[in-house]
């Protein structure tokens, strides 16, 4: 926890940079490149859900197109926009970071979770329609129901099942992100040394949040807008 | 764990040259005596010894585990266990030997204690996601044995679906859950060696000073972002299906097992070299050191990890030609598994040359590279055998696949870490063991090694499967065998915890630099100071900056 100089006569560290570094540079640029490696992991992780789907919109294409005139484009459209807004709110804070704005950070930062609340919002009411359609397996799981005769129930299930995933794990990096952009306002608001000197941090949440955002820029084509 | 360390540390100012003899040097082992300052430390070194605790205990698990499984080998119609638990037998030894020792081991232990040594660094990049990693990996571990313990778990540590995921009892899910999250601890430890390697190097070192070991574990570290996450996230979707009924993989319920093996052994295969890099980056270190020669062909030796680190990726169709994968898909993973051989020949034939008129000191480290290089050798030789789809449709699932893995990863891996684990024991405890024995110890793990693995080539070429513990009797002289030498093999595994828990308290202190090593982490004190290095150290000297020739004069002189 020690954010003080080293006692080996290194001369004085400004607050806010850690004992293993040896200045600000080298500390910024070493969280930036750790923050990018760490999204190369995300991207394989999503990348798992992203070949299956591949695979089954491969083998069940005309199916997919069927099943997927359920889901309201108007809705996902909606959240889309409101994602690609929120991105636009978190360059604003950080650009406010950088001139050391922290009342307009706040402000920013606020905005990025109200469009963060508002897509889980349209999120829920979308899972609510396709829970009452008995679409959504909750614990314990196997009580999926289908009314539509012309396709097999296995691959509605199959659709539902990507969907759930793929939206589910992206809703979980969007609580996630209100957490953390939860912690940076917390941070700004009561003016700690670790944001104060160094606006990394939060271009490091910012970069986390694009990342977000981009997994929802191909979600919406691959499920809402389906081409015959 | 820490009583015995600390132990240690009050004893290493005796002999060593000290401003004042009667107050011990302040060195990371007794900076400060108390269980917290171990459990919550974010010191590299730390960590490093918490994980060399901790990985022990797992691999001692998991070997009693295969000691079950060879002891039931014995006799052709079994000797102690039943089908079920001979199935959950070896699933505990694959999965706790794979996950909680072999994919860990060498980065976790040795790289996380030397890689801020070796680029002269005061700590790893993320001392706190270091620390996290460690914790993740003891929940992991404690999950999955514990998974093994009550229940257990019957599917191989492959968990192919829809076996897994459909119609195997026991405690998948758990198990699961435990590969997950030693996967998060593994891309913590990577994220953080790759910052580390990139941005905290002392000024001077450039990536061509950059010791082999550094290079060898940033290939893994690559290796680990890209692959680990896929495999994480498969395992996810089996547990998904597995307790929610989705069906990503089952055919039952409209999904592809085939997809299953496709995004596992994306992974898997990669893991393979997760486990092998590191030891090579270990041994290059050795060699170097006991040849007194810098690394033939240095840049060669360094690029080949990446190489293999690439072509590692596009290999591995080379486990499914008996699945339903296209013959012709078959046909270009056999070529680029053939091409995986190029970089691993050209370090084999490097270290070969670096060996060649230097001045070759039989210590036990450099035992342990010399069974390295042979051992690798035939496990890296009988992998072109299975490379080959005409050769391996005959010998998938045989016990040739079992022999040629365990010459590649006990013969590679777990002979680098014990090389690792006597050439930087002096340095991480500033103890030296003693020697002879250790010499003559590494000897018996190689003929125990030997006698183990041989035999299961023979009897697999003739055909018997593995993961059976009913055979016809014709095989059992090879089973004999191979249990006489597993027997061997542990005696040897356990000798050196006696004598390396016995040098903490008695060895002779081992000096900063024992075995006349070159390298930053050399010219530390053993053990070293809390923060590595007094000033941050600017690098003019070439790396492995060794004379043969002057070594040799000397020695001559000597006599």
């Amino acid at each position: 926890m020690a954010h003080v100089a080293d006692s080996h006569g290194h001369g004085h560290k400004p607050e806010g940079v850690f004992e293993q570094y040896e200045d600000l540079h080298q500390q910024q640029s070493t969280y930036v490149l750790g923050m990018w490696s760490f999204l190369v992991t995300e991207v394989m992780f999503f990348g798992v859900m992203f070949m299956s789907y591949l695979l089954y919109r491969w083998k069940y294409q005309d199916m997919f197109y069927q099943i997927h005139h359920d889901l309201s484009w108007q809705l996902g459209g909606l959240n889309t926009a409101n994602l690609l807004f929120s991105s636009f709110a978190v360059v604003m804070a950080v650009r406010c970071a950088q001139l050391k704005q922290n009342g307009s950070v706040l402000k920013w930062l606020g905005v990025v979770q109200l469009c963060a609340f508002g897509f889980l919002a349209i999120k829920a009411i979308e899972y609510k329609a396709k829970y009452d359609h008995g679409h959504l397996m909750l614990i314990p799981g196997n009580n999926f129901q289908w009314h539509d005769t012309a396709i097999p129930a296995g691959i509605g299930k199959l659709f539902y099942s990507l969907y759930f995933a793929m939206t589910g794990l992206h809703g979980v990096h969007v609580v996630i992100g209100i957490l953390i952009f939860g912690v940076m306002m917390l941070l700004y608001a009561k003016k700690s040394h670790l944001v104060q000197n160094d606006y990394i941090p939060l271009e490091l949440c910012g970069l986390y949040w694009h990342f977000v955002d981009l997994v929802w820029i191909f979600l919406y084509p691959l499920f809402y807008l389906i081409p015959k | 764990m820490s009583d015995v360390i600390i132990g240690t540390g009050k004893g290493t100012a005796v002999g060593a040259p000290q401003p004042d003899p009667n107050t011990p040097r302040v060195n990371y082992l007794n900076v400060s005596h108390t269980l917290s300052s171990w459990l919550l430390t974010k010191d590299h070194k730390r960590i490093a010894m918490l994980y060399l605790f901790s990985i022990s205990i797992f691999f001692a698990v998991g070997g009693a585990a295969a000691g079950m499984v060879r002891a039931e080998l014995m006799f052709p119609r079994g000797s102690l266990l039943q089908s079920e638990g001979y199935n959950r037998m070896f699933t505990a030894h694959g999965v706790i030997m794979i996950f909680f020792f072999l994919l860990v081991a060498i980065p976790a232990v040795f790289g996380n204690f030397l890689i801020p040594l070796m680029i002269g660094a005061r700590d790893l990049a993320f001392p706190r996601l270091n620390l996290l990693s460690w914790y993740l990996y003891m929940i992991a571990g404690t999950l999955g044995v514990t998974a093994m313990l009550f229940g257990g778990v019957d599917v191989g540590w492959t968990f192919y679906t829809p076996l897994s995921s459909m119609y195997s009892n026991g405690q998948v899910t758990i198990a699961i859950l435990a590969a997950f999250l030693a996967g998060f601890s593994s891309i913590a430890t990577a994220v953080n060696f790759i910052a580390t390697i990139h941005k905290m190097r002392a000024p001077g070192m450039t990536w061509d000073k950059l010791p082999l070991y550094v290079w060898g574990h940033y290939a893994t570290s690559v290796i680990i972002i890209l692959g680990t996450p896929v495999v994480a996230m498969t395992l996810l979707l089996v547990v998904l299906e597995r307790t929610f009924g989705i069906g990503f993989f089952s055919p039952e319920l409209g999904g592809d097992p085939v997809l299953f093996q496709h995004m596992f052994w994306f992974y898997s295969h990669p893991a393979v070299y997760i486990m092998i890099l590191p030891g090579f980056s270990v041994i290059s270190e050795i060699i170097a050191c006991f040849s007194r020669k810098k690394i033939f062909g240095y840049h060669f030796v360094a690029y080949s990890s990446m190489a293999i680190a690439g072509l590692g990726f596009l290999v591995w169709g080379h486990h499914m030609y008996v699945s339903s994968q296209s013959m012709y898909q078959g046909t270009v993973f056999s070529l680029l598994s053939f091409l995986v051989a190029i970089p691993s020949a050209v370090k084999v034939f490097n270290w070969c040359a670096t060996m060649y008129k230097g001045s070759v000191w039989l210590a036990s480290p450099m035992i342990y590279a010399i069974s390295f290089l042979g051992l690798f050798v035939i496990g890296g030789l009988t992998g072109m055998y299975l490379a080959a789809m005409a050769t391996d449709v005959h010998l998938t699932a045989t016990y040739f696949i079992v022999a040629h893995f365990h010459y590649v990863m006990v013969g590679g891996t777990v002979t680098a870490f014990m090389g690792a684990l006597h050439f930087w024991w002096p340095k991480m405890t500033g103890k030296m063991y003693p020697e002879n024995i250790a010499r003559y110890n590494a000897l018996i793990v190689f003929i125990g090694f030997n006698l183990t693995f041989l035999p299961q080539f023979v009897a697999g070429y003739l055909g018997m499967p593995r993961r059976y513990h009913y055979y016809p009797a014709e095989y059992q002289p090879w089973m004999i065998l191979s249990t006489t030498g597993s027997t061997v093999l542990g005696f040897g595994m356990i000798v050196p915890v006696f004598y390396l828990l016995w040098s903490l308290k008695k060895g002779k202190d081992a000096g900063p630099n024992p075995w006349g090593a070159k390298g930053l982490e050399w010219e530390t004190e053993s053990p070293p100071d809390p923060h590595n290095f007094h000033h941050i150290p600017v690098v003019t000297a070439p790396v492995y900056d060794y004379d043969a020739e002057a070594e040799e004069r000397e020695l001559q002189g000597e006599n």
